[in-house]
């Protein structure tokens, strides 16, 4: 750790580990009730679950790009934080929100809450990922005001790289695309059509730049490879990312009631939507091929080979599958896309997240690698939790394939009901990988109190 | 990447093409909120059926099922319902008022939200005005 500000990346990372485990143990719950369908019920119903599931991950995501945010920024713009104090405040706040906003999904029933919270005053609710009440919403604005000040006051204050811009600009498109969350209207067609904005726009446009950003620094630091090729790289990979996610948007307004010319601007441009993705991998196994050191924290880079690859798989590859119109016909809204959502979100985000609480977790508590013993856990806690994703990615696809073919291709269509009782091995092969997964993740949050055994050879920059 | 792809030619890339591609997206949006009015059935929006879109969001019906394939993939599709259902509000209202409170003994069971008859008619009034957008003809069968 080079400055003394940075220190505050750490609660961050340990919230972000924290809900991340919730959001596993509630994933859990959500496949059991898939095959063991009144599973706590009526206590928690699935739409409960699967709030708790989904907004968890979003919210630990954040907890990650902040942490990454506070933790790379003052030492990419070569000074302390502008303000360490409002970093640990707005920590607070956004922890206490959060919080508040789980417990209220699990001990009030969803229409008490939305009464509760005032929802009629400005009706944001009930939407998919951005059921937060109207004044969490809120909340999540104004800490991201606050942070986006932080971090922006210190890069305008010290040396702007490449790196912190980028990031900086992905957390501010973050920030102004989350208003369109604000933006409900009676019309079906135009609630879904922005809602996308804030949706699509996020994980397929300005999160990537985040991504991105920091893939790129700890690339830089850990291979020790010229910071001018990286930038290009970077600048290369984002600028593909826009170019093909912006009008890649389109592959969502294919049957929402919006023109049918969507469907070939939506093909077309999701169908090179793998191209930055697959460039991210070639950057990423580049640089470590031509590192210029030895980094002593190996697992650091695991993980970001890992999010290279697993992101070019998980968004690119599953997202082409269905991206294509004529194809999309058929699987829209199966386990196909649940299987995307699924190895998507961990390749892409789960997996950067974890790439940088990995690089800066030691040398926030003071050294430059953990003991090698705890790297090895932690190595081993990547490959659990990595191949068990592909096995529960592998499950939904097999059984959104099933779904599809038996409700909407075959010759006799069958009821809803009836098709998910057909599947139901695949859901409990999914179960079965899930609980794998959550070995994995066991493992992860020990290897943070292992210690012992030699820490990995170092070498300086050969150049 | 030689000394003719540069740094700079890269970032200008990344600026030309996102400016370039921004605009595009606004220009289609703006062309799409024209052409969007002649298919979103908007001439359908009553007070009852904004009251419904409303109940429908107040009891996070998303969690569970898609609408017009958005969602969450654990219950059945409703953009379809009425269809599906006969035509009829009526048939949509029964199923919604008659479910358990405790739910079905090792089944999947919608809740019992307890809503009363002014939200049971809105949110069946906002159902059928969704199953009548045009959505390029989806789902491809009435099973949704």
């Amino acid at each position: 750790m080079q400055y003394r500000s940075q220190a505050v990346a750490k609660p961050y990372f340990i919230a972000a580990i924290g809900l991340f485990v919730g959001q596993i143990l509630f994933g859990l719950i959500l496949g059991l009730q898939y095959v063991i369908g009144d599973f706590l019920f009526p206590e928690i119903p699935f739409n409960v679950a699967r709030m708790v599931h989904t907004n968890l991950l979003i919210v630990w995501l954040l907890f990650g790009f902040m942490g990454a945010a506070y933790y790379l920024v003052p030492e990419e713009s070569e000074r302390e934080l502008h303000s360490p104090g409002l970093a640990l405040l707005l920590f607070w706040v956004f922890l206490i929100a959060g919080a508040l906003t789980v417990l209220g999904y699990l001990l009030v029933p969803y229409a008490g809450l939305a009464k509760l919270t005032g929802n009629a005053l400005l009706p944001t609710m009930g939407r998919e990922f951005l059921e937060q009440p109207t004044i969490t919403k809120v909340g999540i604005v104004i800490v991201a005001l606050g942070f986006l000040y932080n971090v922006g006051m210190t890069i305008l204050g010290g040396r702007k790289t490449v790196v912190n811009l980028v990031l900086l600009t992905g957390l501010v498109g973050l920030a102004v695309l989350f208003l369109f969350s604000f933006y409900n209207p009676d019309n079906l067609v135009k609630d879904k059509y922005y809602w996308w904005w804030v949706v699509h726009l996020w994980v397929e446009g300005v999160w990537e730049l985040i991504l991105g950003s920091i893939l790129a620094f700890v690339l830089i630091k850990v291979t020790g490879v010229d910071r001018e090729v990286i930038e290009k790289w970077l600048y290369v990979i984002i600028a593909m990312t826009l170019i093909t996610g912006i009008i890649g948007t389109g592959h969502h307004y294919y049957w929402i009631g919006t023109p049918e010319y969507w469907q070939w601007w939506g093909s077309i441009f999701s169908a090179l939507e793998p191209i930055p993705f697959f460039m991210m991998t070639v950057f990423a196994f580049n640089m470590v091929n031509q590192r210029r050191r030895e980094h002593p924290n190996k697992a650091a880079v695991l993980w970001a080979l890992g999010t290279a690859v697993m992101a070019f798989l998980g968004a690119g590859v599953w997202g082409f599958m269905h991206t294509l119109a004529p194809i999309n016909y058929y699987t829209h809204g199966t386990q196909i896309t649940a299987a995307h959502g699924h190895m998507a979100f961990y390749g892409a985000y789960v997996m950067i997240v974890l790439t940088i609480i990995s690089y800066a977790m030691p040398k926030l508590r003071g050294k430059e690698a953990s003991d090698m013993r705890s790297q090895v856990l932690e190595m081993w806690s990547f490959w659990f939790m990595t191949v068990s994703m592909v096995f529960i990615t592998l499950f939904l696809t097999a059984a959104g394939v099933l779904q599809t073919y038996l409700q909407r291709y075959a010759e006799d269509p069958q009821p809803f009901m009836i098709v998910q009782e057909k599947v139901e091995l695949f859901y409990w092969m999914r179960e079965l990988a899930g609980v794998v997964f959550v070995i994995g993740l066991v493992m992860y949050l020990l290897s943070f109190f292992v210690k012992g055994g030699e820490q990995y050879a170092a070498t300086a920059d050969a150049a | 990447m030689g000394t003719v792809f540069t740094k700079s030619v890269a970032r200008n890339i990344y600026y030309g093409g996102s400016v370039f591609f921004i605009l595009l997206f606004l220009a289609l949006t703006f062309d799409t909120t024209g052409k969007t009015a002649e298919r979103d059935n908007h001439e359908a929006i009553t007070e009852q059926v904004a009251l419904g879109k409303r109940v429908w969001e107040e009891n996070n019906c998303i969690g569970c099922h898609t609408l017009l394939g958005e969602g969450a993939y654990f219950a059945p599709e409703l953009g379809n319902v009425y269809q599906r259902f006969g035509s009829s509000t009526e048939a949509i209202v029964g199923f919604i008022k008659s479910r358990p409170t405790e739910g079905i003994p090792g089944r999947r069971s919608m809740p019992q939200f307890n809503l009363s008859d002014e939200e049971l008619e809105a949110v069946a009034a906002f159902l059928k005005y969704t199953s009548e957008i045009d959505t390029a003809n989806w789902p491809p069968n009435i099973q949704g």
